[in-house]
């Protein structure tokens, strides 16, 4: 494996950077080595974001040095970034999605004729070369970006970064939209790019990813260089308790609870094309777990049950009483409560203050007469931001300020203002660091003590297992597993989910 | 005294005044500059003609806000407006009684925006689309229709926008205006601002302004507006909700076609050139913002007053008033320049 006795190929030492009313990075020292995974954790607001944009040239540190290949140059921009080799890519990928995958990779550096016109022949071939360096088959070069699937994109990321000889890339959270199938061949590909001798800055929230992937991992917190450790010599209980600074007793703390009569069911439940018949029940004080691949049909299900997408056939029934739902207000009416996938597209109105988010789904019952009873509006929010623990100025605070951990605490209290009997979490921890995902674990814990049947849909296969009493499998538009909390195993689930066929194998 | 001074956290002056503030010192800032270098401007004669002669533009605004906030935006109104100007006169001289020579054109507003509301909602046509060929059609129609004539000949008491406060307590020949009793005579130039459309627009503004705010009809417009997707799984359905915002962006519109057209004795075929640029303009510089979702009537209503202020500011300082789009254009890109800086303060930038 590396050692860390090659001297580094991009060194950062005693790097300061302060914004207006924010010391970001306060004397942080990093460095990768050719060959090397080197993963950067920390909690949202540790200072890995602002680090990273250090490295690729957005920000210019106040204070500190950056040597590349021992040398030390001056990073003043992104173009200085790129001459270093030096190639981030972000969460938000930045393609262009009418266009192809080969005019996609060779933006702003496409290959000329001698006449100085675009040699399309040669871009053609040359961004085939890159697919096939990288073992990638199945997709064309000249398909437009925006037809693909986020792991395809994320691929066109990679190659664009690799058509300019990049020799550091940094990957920022890469795995936090991707399917698990996505995940495994990113991970084939990171190790190929490793082999090479390309250096890799690795940020993720997921901690297995950590122990799957890196060679050595850079703990930061609030903004300060915690450790920087072999991944060898860490593990799970210490990594989390370096990123925030205390010990978290478990991560999934699931408390068992009586489970009572069923409380929401389902019963051959249709609405073409992704929701196939589907049956399930949820009782009083479970936690079901749905694990599915992306497009698997998961979310769909979820909003048939809920009224979005009402069901074409089939049945639902609550505690025991068949019902219809034929919208969002029905749902809501017979005490459905959905908190979906993505906060900042479907949960919150950004512009809002946090009072006008918490009242928005009980606004006829804040309301007399159609007009809004302020103080009772003001109660409830209040009393939302104290229950959930929400971290604000006060619920006058614009939502969009919040943290996203605080931001999805609003749109899990704005639900259960509603007082529902059923709650449907869509990815309720999300893109939200470890400090706040044990909370909301927490809170799921004791809604169900509560009572409360709760749906909950997540791509991360740990919060599954570490969550719920059942767990079933959708694939295709349809529930093909079912597995008790004592039979859920890793391998068993991600076996269901991708329907046995797939047997590549997981590092893990 | 002096430990608890240095224990008080340093608190730093930040900018936060509101829209509404700013505005309200510009106009009275502005009244200031200019009433020293031209006494005149500040008479009593120019407010009230400055006001009588936009409150139609700060009652249309309203409605302009109202459409905005929701995240559309309407460029039809200002012919709109001309058109509807033009059936009021048209009625009133064919001798239908006044009062429905006012209503049916404020019935007709309704209708047509709902229309396009319709289309918004349920097409999903873009509003900027429907409006701009609401627009085309409307100045082809009305220059058709009324062949270019002017209407005149209405009767007197058509004329709403000529009559004052106290022509409503006081039995005067409307259009006339009523003799001031001796006891109020002190307010006489209080009672001279007062005209129906500033009337008109003192109300609708506070009355719009305080549905927006404390109605739940109201906080769904900015739901939608702000995010609609969010909206709709709380149960708010963009679809009447926009067929609502259209409708009440109609009746504003109503009014201040009514306005404009009982101003004048006699209604030309024309409204005054990129009439709804102007409206736009007033919501826009009065705070709403054009991504939808935030802003006030308060806000655009003092937004028309300025502009208004500003274009006889101009006259009186003896400055061409064709720079009144200019001097619009500025106080655009001062209001975004200012709407960018509390929204990166308020962690809203981009």
């Amino acid at each position: 494996m590396q050692s860390n006795s090659k001297p580094p190929v991009l060194a950062l030492d005693g790097i300061t950077k302060s914004f207006p009313g924010v010391r970001a990075l306060k004397g942080v020292s990093f460095d990768v080595a050719p060959g090397e995974v080197h993963a950067l954790l920390g909690e949202n607001g540790a200072g890995k974001s602002t680090l990273i944009k250090i490295m690729s040239g957005v920000h210019t540190a106040d204070t500190g040095t950056i040597k590349l290949d021992g040398r030390e140059i001056a990073m003043t921009g992104p173009h200085e970034a790129r001459r270093a080799g030096i190639a981030t890519i972000y969460q938000e990928l930045l393609l262009f999605p009418e266009l192809t995958v080969a005019e996609n990779v060779f933006m702003g550096h496409a290959p000329r004729t001698k006449w100085g016109a675009l040699d399309w022949p040669a871009m053609r071939a040359k961004a085939q070369v890159l697919l096939d360096s990288l073992d990638i088959h199945d997709l064309d070069v000249a398909q437009v970006v925006g037809t693909l699937s986020v792991g395809n994109r994320q691929r066109v990321e990679i190659l664009r970064a690799l058509s300019q000889d990049a020799r550091i890339l940094i990957m920022d959270e890469p795995t936090a939209a991707l399917t698990e199938h996505d995940v495994q061949r990113l991970f084939a590909i990171v190790r190929r790019l490793r082999e090479r001798g390309v250096s890799i800055v690795y940020i993720s929230h997921r901690l297995e990813e950590i122990f799957i992937l890196a060679d050595r991992v850079t703990v930061l917190r609030d903004g300060e260089h915690v450790a920087t450790k072999a991944v060898k010599d860490t593990d799970n209980a210490d990594l989390v308790q370096m990123m925030v600074g205390r010990r978290i007793e478990s991560l999934f703390p699931k408390i068992d609870v009586p489970i009572g009569a069923p409380v929401l069911e389902v019963r051959d439940l249709v609405r073409m094309p992704q929701t196939r018949g589907m049956s399930l029940t949820v009782r009083a004080g479970e936690i079901v777990g749905l694990a599915g691949l992306v497009g698997s049909g998961r979310s769909e299900l979820a909003q048939t049950i809920f009224g979005v997408t009402p069901a074409q056939s089939g049945e639902i029934l609550i505690g025991g009483q068949k019902v219809s739902v034929r919208s969002v207000a029905d749902a809501r009416r017979l005490g459905i409560a959905y908190v979906p996938e993505d906060r900042g597209i479907q949960g919150l109105v950004r512009p809002m203050t946090v009072r006008e988010n918490a009242s928005l789904a009980v606004l006829s019952d804040v309301s007399r007469h159609g007009f809004i009873q302020r103080e009772t509006e003001e109660k409830l929010a209040n009393a939302a931001v104290r229950q959930f623990g929400i971290r604000t100025a006060g619920i006058e605070q614009i939502v969009n300020k919040l943290s996203g951990g605080n931001q999805q605490k609003i749109v899990l209290g704005k639900w259960l203002a509603t007082k529902p009997k059923v709650l449907i979490l869509d990815e309720p921890t999300r893109g939200i660091d470890v400090g706040a995902k044990a909370e909301i674990h927490r809170m799921m814990g004791e809604l169900a003590g509560q009572g409360l049947a709760i749906l909950m849909i997540s791509s991360e296969l740990p919060e599954v297992l570490g969550m719920s009493d059942r767990v079933l499998t959708v694939r295709e538009g349809r529930i093909v597993a079912e597995f008790s909390r004592a039979e859920a195993t890793q391998e068993r689930v991600a076996e269901a989910m991708m329907g046995g066929t797939s047997h590549e194998s997981s590092a893990a | 005294m002096s430990a608890t001074i240095a224990q008080a956290p340093a608190r730093k002056w930040r900018f936060s005044l509101s829209q509404e503030w700013l505005l309200l010192i510009g106009i009275a800032t502005l009244f200031i500059v200019v009433g020293l270098i031209n006494p005149r401007f500040v008479a009593s004669r120019n407010l009230q003609s400055i006001l009588l002669a936009n409150a139609y533009v700060a009652v249309a605004a309203i409605g302009m806000s109202v459409v905005i906030v929701s995240g559309n935006i309407d460029i039809s109104v200002g012919s709109l407006i001309g058109v509807l100007a033009s059936i009021s006169g048209a009625l009133a001289v064919a001798g239908v009684p006044v009062f429905f020579a006012w209503a049916i054109p404020v019935v007709i507003s309704i209708l047509v925006m709902m229309l396009q509301g319709a289309l918004v909602a349920y097409l999903r046509i873009p509003s900027i689309v429907v409006t701009l060929g609401m627009l085309s059609i409307l100045k082809g129609g009305l220059i058709s229709v009324t062949n270019g004539v002017w209407i005149s000949g209405m009767p007197d008491s058509f004329h709403l926008a000529q009559w004052h406060l106290l022509d409503l307590f006081i039995a005067a020949e409307p259009g006339k205006q009523a003799a001031v009793p001796e006891s109020l005579s002190a307010l006489k130039p209080m009672f001279d601002l007062l005209t129906m459309p500033v009337l008109f627009m003192l109300f609708l503004t506070l009355g719009a302004a305080w549905w927006m705010r404390n109605t739940a009809k109201g906080r769904s417009v900015y739901a939608v507006g702000g995010n609609a997707e969010a909206a709709r799984l709380c149960g708010i359905p963009r679809e009447r909700t926009l067929m609502m915002v259209f409708a009440v962006h109609g009746l504003f519109t109503g009014l201040a076609a009514v306005l404009f057209a009982t101003q004048p004795s006699v209604i030309q075929s024309t409204v005054p050139p990129n009439l709804e640029l102007t409206i736009i303009t007033a919501s826009v510089v009065g705070g709403v913002s054009i991504l939808g979702g935030t802003g006030t009537v308060i806000g655009s209503t003092l937004a028309a007053i300025l502009i208004a202020a500003i274009g006889s500011a101009l006259i009186f300082v003896n400055i061409s008033p064709y720079w009144l789009r200019a001097a619009q254009g500025i106080l655009i890109l001062v209001t975004v320049l200012a709407d960018i800086y509390r929204r990166r303060q308020r962690g809203l930038a981009r």
